[in-house]
Order: structure tokens, then sequence, then C-alpha cells
């Protein structure tokens, strides 16, 4: 019981550490000087490491959503239906969150651990002596640049994945392109577009913030280095389900669905 | 710039971690010209001594004048003035490994110098600061592919860069083979002829310490328990002192 208690108040206060670490970063990000080049270099090596794998998850989404739904809407004789109702969960649901769970454990891990082990081998303190903001340099640019990126790898994998449904489809039935394109986009609509899009934002921006505070606040040892970029990956997963699970509500709320 | 009788002062300065109570009361002064070392066993407090002076580390109490200056008083624009006259050599190094070596030196100058003087005048500093150094072929490695002594040699080597008033060495020599670490004290001294820089030296290196200081000051229990030449220093009774010499 007690053991639960310390757990407890330890989680408590992570959250208000977090808090705090997010709100140092919007009063740095209105401060004039942003590192533009940084937020560039970010958002290259950000596309770079998961292009690749983003792509390919979603590909094999589409195609495998596809087949699994297939059988369903055989035996309410809607198969018809099939491209709709794929393109619907895919633009809604699957895409952005593999594309963020994809995110969280590459960048996630990446930045915790860069970040961890330049704070134990004091580089962070050697920016600061020479003049430059480490968090301006090191944290802004980052989260900046997962905001931004995790969008557009989202409405990447969004099109992959719709193209794989395209071939799921095709498998067994026969849809030409054209008519698979005008029954998914058919289904969908803006309410399914911009909200998926909005939340990605979020997505982004809580990889960021999660994967540098882990790593900015690293504790001494190469063991301090490991242990940020796990838990980056596994509280920034979380969040992303968090959030989710948010917007879910707030879309219906607005009425959006 | 007026003549200033201390380059760096500490006053009654306390520094605690939870109930851990790092420093005492520790009081010190480097005068101009002077090398002074600081000696005292692992976990005394000697980084976190240092740390304090370039305001890296916010002390309990006391005072800290670097150059004249209280630097409890700074902005955080002067402080960073102030810290481009101040050379710190991180125990770790703290190079850092995305960056080549030349991008690695030329970072303290995107700070304090402006586009144009960069443009005209970083390419020939950093030479000049890996010649100092004796690794001009360095230039466009990555730290990772340097060995420990050559990594500490650019990591003063980026300290040189601004031409610093006073440079803070935090264990120079730790973790280096005698020779290497006799190669480094030898820089050290090399250094100081050419830049005409102050400095405190953190070592409990007694060949390095040998070498290099003027004065040594020993910290233990967080005080500044006794300041003395080495040669004095070594002539000393009380078992606390001999500690470091047997
Ligand atoms: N950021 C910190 N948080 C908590 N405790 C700290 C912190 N930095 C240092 N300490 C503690 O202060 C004490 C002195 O540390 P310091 O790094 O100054 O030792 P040192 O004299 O430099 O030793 P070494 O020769 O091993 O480098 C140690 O007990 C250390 O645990
Ligand atoms: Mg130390």
């Amino acid at each position: 019981m007690i053991h639960l208690i310390k757990i407890d108040s330890e989680f408590l206060r992570e959250v208000g550490e977090i808090a705090r670490f997010t709100g140092r970063f919007f009063s740095e990000v209105i401060k004039p000087k942003q590192e533009w080049e940084e937020f560039i270099n970010q958002c290259f090596w950000i596309g770079f490491k998961t292009l690749t794998l983003v792509g390919i998850t979603a590909f094999i989404m589409g195609l495998v959503m596809t087949i699994q739904s297939r059988p369903t809407l055989l035996e309410f004789g809607a198969v018809s239906m099939l491209p709709a109702m794929v393109s619907v969960s895919l633009v809604r649901e699957i895409a952005p969150v593999i594309t963020a769970l994809i995110c969280a454990g590459k960048i996630g891990s990446g930045i915790g651990a860069e970040l961890g082990s330049m704070r134990v081998t004091e580089q962070i303190d050697a920016m600061e002596v020479s003049g430059t903001n480490p968090f301006k340099y090191l944290v802004v640019s980052r989260v900046l640049a997962s905001t931004l990126m995790v969008p557009l790898l989202s409405s990447l994998a969004i099109a992959i994945s719709l193209y794989g449904g395209y071939l799921g489809v095709n498998i067994r039935g026969n849809v030409s392109w054209h008519l698979y394109w005008l029954q998914s986009f058919g289904a969908l609509g803006y309410g399914d577009f911009i909200p998926s899009l909005i939340k990605t934002f979020f997505f982004g921006f809580a990889i960021g913030i999660v994967g540098c505070y882990k790593g900015y606040n690293s504790k001494k040892g190469t063991e301090g280095v490991g242990r940020s970029a796990t838990s980056a990956v596994i509280v920034a997963s979380l969040v992303v389900f968090i959030i989710d699970l948010i917007a879910v509500q707030v879309t219906d709320l607005l009425g959006l669905t | 710039m007026e003549k200033i009788k201390s380059i760096i002062e500490v006053k009654n300065l306390n520094k605690s971690f939870g109930s851990n109570h790092v420093l005492r009361d520790f009081s010190m002064e480097v005068v101009p010209g002077e090398s002074l070392v600081i000696l005292g066993k692992s976990g005394s407090g000697k980084s976190v001594l240092i740390k304090c002076i370039i305001n890296l580390i916010v002390p309990d109490s006391g005072e800290i004048y670097v150059l004249g200056q209280n630097i409890r008083e700074l902005d955080q624009d002067q402080m960073d003035k102030l810290r481009a006259e101040v050379g710190f050599l991180f125990q770790s190094n703290a190079l850092y490994d995305s960056m080549t070596v030349r991008q690695n030196l030329e970072f303290p100058l995107r700070r304090h110098w402006t586009k144009e003087m960069r443009d005209l005048n970083a390419q020939s500093a950093v030479k000049e600061a890996l010649e100092d150094v004796g690794l001009g072929h360095t230039i466009d490695m990555m730290p990772a592919e340097l060995s420990g002594g050559m990594r500490k040699r650019i990591a003063l080597a980026r300290t040189l860069i601004l031409k610093p008033k006073v440079i803070l060495y935090d264990e120079p020599t730790t973790g280096l083979d005698p020779i290497t670490a006799r190669e480094i004290s030898e820089l050290m001294l090399q250094v100081q002829e050419k830049y005409k820089a102050s400095s405190i030296i953190i070592s409990h290196d007694m060949n390095c310490i040998r070498m290099t200081s003027d004065r040594v000051i020993m910290l233990i229990d967080g005080r500044n328990y006794i300041s003395d030449t080495y040669e004095n220093l070594q002539n000393v009774p009380d078992p606390k002192v001999r500690e470091f010499f047997d």
C-alpha cells in the first residue's frame, strides 16, 4: 500500500515537471531569435529516420485492414462498402495513430538518448557556458520539428495506406482505380480529415516534449541515458493514446463525426 | 580596463544538495597571472565549486566575483559576455559529438562574434587554436574518431578560441595514461605562457600539480582547509594533508 502511494506521488511529481517543462518551452518559443538552422536539420533527421518505416507500416495496415474486413462485410452482403469503410478507419484512426507510435518509438527514443548523453557528458553545460541557450538550441528546435513532421508523415501514411487498401480490395474483388477512389472519398469528408490532421500536431508536440524532457533531465551515468530513452518511448506512446481519447471526445462533442 | 586586484574571488560559499552539505563557507581568491590548484578527494565538491564560478550551479549563499563583477547581479546578456572571458575545460571534455572538430571550435563564436567577423576570421582562429594544441590535422574529424588525449586537447582548443582571461580546468589529466597526462600538463604550461591567462586547475594528479601550480588550495570537508605552495605543503605534518602526498 505504502509502495503504491509512493509510486503515485512519483507519478504526480513527474506530471508536474513535464507541465513546467512545457511552460518553459512556450516562454522560450516566444522570445526572439530562433535556431532555424537546427530546426531544419531536425526536420530532415526526423523524416530520414522514420520515412521508410512509416511508409511500409502504413502500406501493410491498409492492405491488412481491407483483407480482414472483407469477410464481415460479405456476411452482411455489403462488400461494395469495403473501400468506404476501410478508408474511413484508416484516415481517422489507424494511419495517424500508427505514425505517432512509430515516431514515439524512433523520434522519442532518439531525442531522449541524444539529449540524455549530451546531459551526462556535460555538452549541455558547455553550450550554456559558450553563450548559446541550450533550451532553445536543443529543445525548442526539436519540439517544433516533431510538431511539424508528425502531421506530414501522418498525411503520407494516409495516402500510402489508402493505396494499400486499393490493392487489398483487388486481391479478391475487382474494383477499378477510379471507382475505388470515388467510393473512398465519397465516404470521407472534412470532418474526417481535419480532426485527424489536428490531432497529429498534438501527437508530434507531445512526442517532442516528452523526448526532450526525458533527455534534458537525464540522470548521471550511461544507465541514466538508457533509462531516458526507454521511458521517453513509454511515456510518449501513452500520451499519444490519451490525446487520441481526448480528440475523439472533442470531435464527437463538436458534432464532426 | 582598470587593473583589478583579483581575477576571481569567492566569499563564504555554501552549497548543499538535500542533506549533502558540499561546500561550507568556502572562500578563496585568484590573483592575476596565478595558477591556482584546488586539490580534494573525489566527491569533495571541486566540480561544484568551479561550476558555481561560471554560474552553472547557483550556490545557496555566498558571493562570487569574476573579473571584478559580482555574478549574482548580472543579467543573462552580461553573464554571456563574462563567460566569453572565462574558459572552462570540462571533466568529460563535453565535445559536441554530432559536430566535427571545426564545428566544435566554431560553436562558441556564433554567440560572441558577428556574422561578418566569423566569415572573415573564424577559419584562422580555428586553425590557430588547433595548432596551439598540436592537432591541426584533425580539423575535419569527428570527436568519436579521436583518442582520449586528443579529445582533451580539442576541448582545450575550444576553450582557447575566445582567448579567455582565465581558464578553469576540471581534472584535465584524470583518466589519461601518465605519458599523455604529462603532455597535457606541458600543454597547459605553454598555454599559460602564450595567453597570459590566470587559471584554476582542479586535480589530484600530483605530477600535474607540481608542474602547473603556483599555489595549492586543499578542499577538505567543504572548506578551504589550507593554502600554500606545493613545496611547502609537502612538509606539512597534518595527516589530512599528508594523505595526498603518500
Ligand atoms: N546536480 C547535483 N545534484 C545532486 N548532487 C550533486 C550534484 N552535483 C554534485 N552533487 C554531489 O556533490 C558532491 C560533490 O560533487 P563534485 O562533482 O563536485 O565532486 P568532485 O570533487 O568534482 O569529484 P570528482 O573528483 O569525482 O570529480 C557529490 O557528493 C555529488 O554527489
Ligand atoms: Mg569533478
